[in-house]
């Protein structure tokens, strides 16, 4: 059976036995039923992967949505400090994901993290180029950037 | 409770987004700008849009924001690689130095380069 299926119709049971239909209903369905599936898993014969993938899509959304917050805030900083700090300066980052979907989530989310914003990805597609606001140490930046983003969506996407 | 909640968004996304324009008009480098525009204001329009959800809580509502959200996010950092980078394949005089050990800009093809590349 598919899990993802299976996990969606337990969402839709959930939220009509509780009798109200609306999007908090529903997550919470679907939150169960993830969990209720999980532990079922192993005599229904699901698919692990998909527990896998489902539990680091989370963490990716979840990763993400702080670092957006972390990089408004300095960039907020950065446009209230009275003299600036900031040291633009352009930055290469290999590229180790090579499908379409894929290498756009990971400029997309470059762009929308602290300090860094994607400007071209070259056409043998094996270097994103990146503009950094505070490029003092850009292999420090290389590093965050490949250990942080490119391997969480690397890992979603196995 | 909830209200007061959502107020806190609502303010919190008027603060980035005018954090966003102040921005917008105080760099002094088209790629800096793009920073400040892209972060600061989405963020501040997510904010903004996430309070409506909290308030109403229904299942119409919800789902124009979720949609509204993916759709920024989708966007916003689109349209600042789009800018940025005919910002820089055009123009060979920015701000933006280029570091020992990394090639910078002198990757980027040139103009007539990206037009012929270009499909």
């Amino acid at each position: 059976m598919n899990a993802l299926a299976a996990n969606l119709v337990l969402a839709v049971i959930w939220a009509a036995l509780t009798g109200d239909i609306s999007s908090g209903s529903l997550l919470s369905g679907l939150v169960v039923g993830f969990f209720a599936l999980w532990m079922v898993q192993p005599i229904l014969g699901l698919d692990p992967l998909y527990f896998r993938r489902m539990y680091r899509s989370t963490r990716l959304a979840v990763f993400f949505l702080w670092e957006l917050l972390k990089s408004s805030v300095e960039v907020a900083v950065e446009v209230l400090r009275p003299r600036g700090r900031a040291r633009p300066a352009f930055v290469e980052m290999p590229l180790d994901v090579k499908s379409d979907l894929e290498i756009m989530l990971v400029a997309n989310l470059i762009s929308l993290t602290p300090g860094t914003l994607s400007l071209e990805v070259m056409p043998d597609r094996s270097t994103l180029i990146v503009h950094a606001m505070f490029g003092d140490d850009p292999d420090a930046l290389v590093a965050s950037m490949k250990n942080g983003l490119e391997r969480m969506v690397k890992e979603a996407f196995e | 409770m909830i209200e007061i909640l959502a107020a806190i968004f609502v303010l919190a996304g008027g603060v980035f987004s005018l954090i966003a324009g102040i921005g917008l008009m105080r760099f002094n480098d088209v790629l800096m700008r793009m920073h400040a525009s892209t972060k600061a204001g989405t963020l501040g329009s997510i904010l903004t849009l996430v309070a409506p959800a909290l308030v109403f809580g229904t299942m119409g509502v919800t789902t124009k924001v979720v949609a509204g959200v993916l759709f920024l996010l989708l966007t916003a950092p689109i349209a600042a690689h789009m800018i940025g980078r005919a910002f820089v394949r055009t123009e060979k005089d920015h701000k933006t130095k280029t570091l020992p050990g990394h090639r910078g800009s002198a990757l980027l093809p040139s103009p007539e380069e990206a037009v012929r590349r270009s499909p």
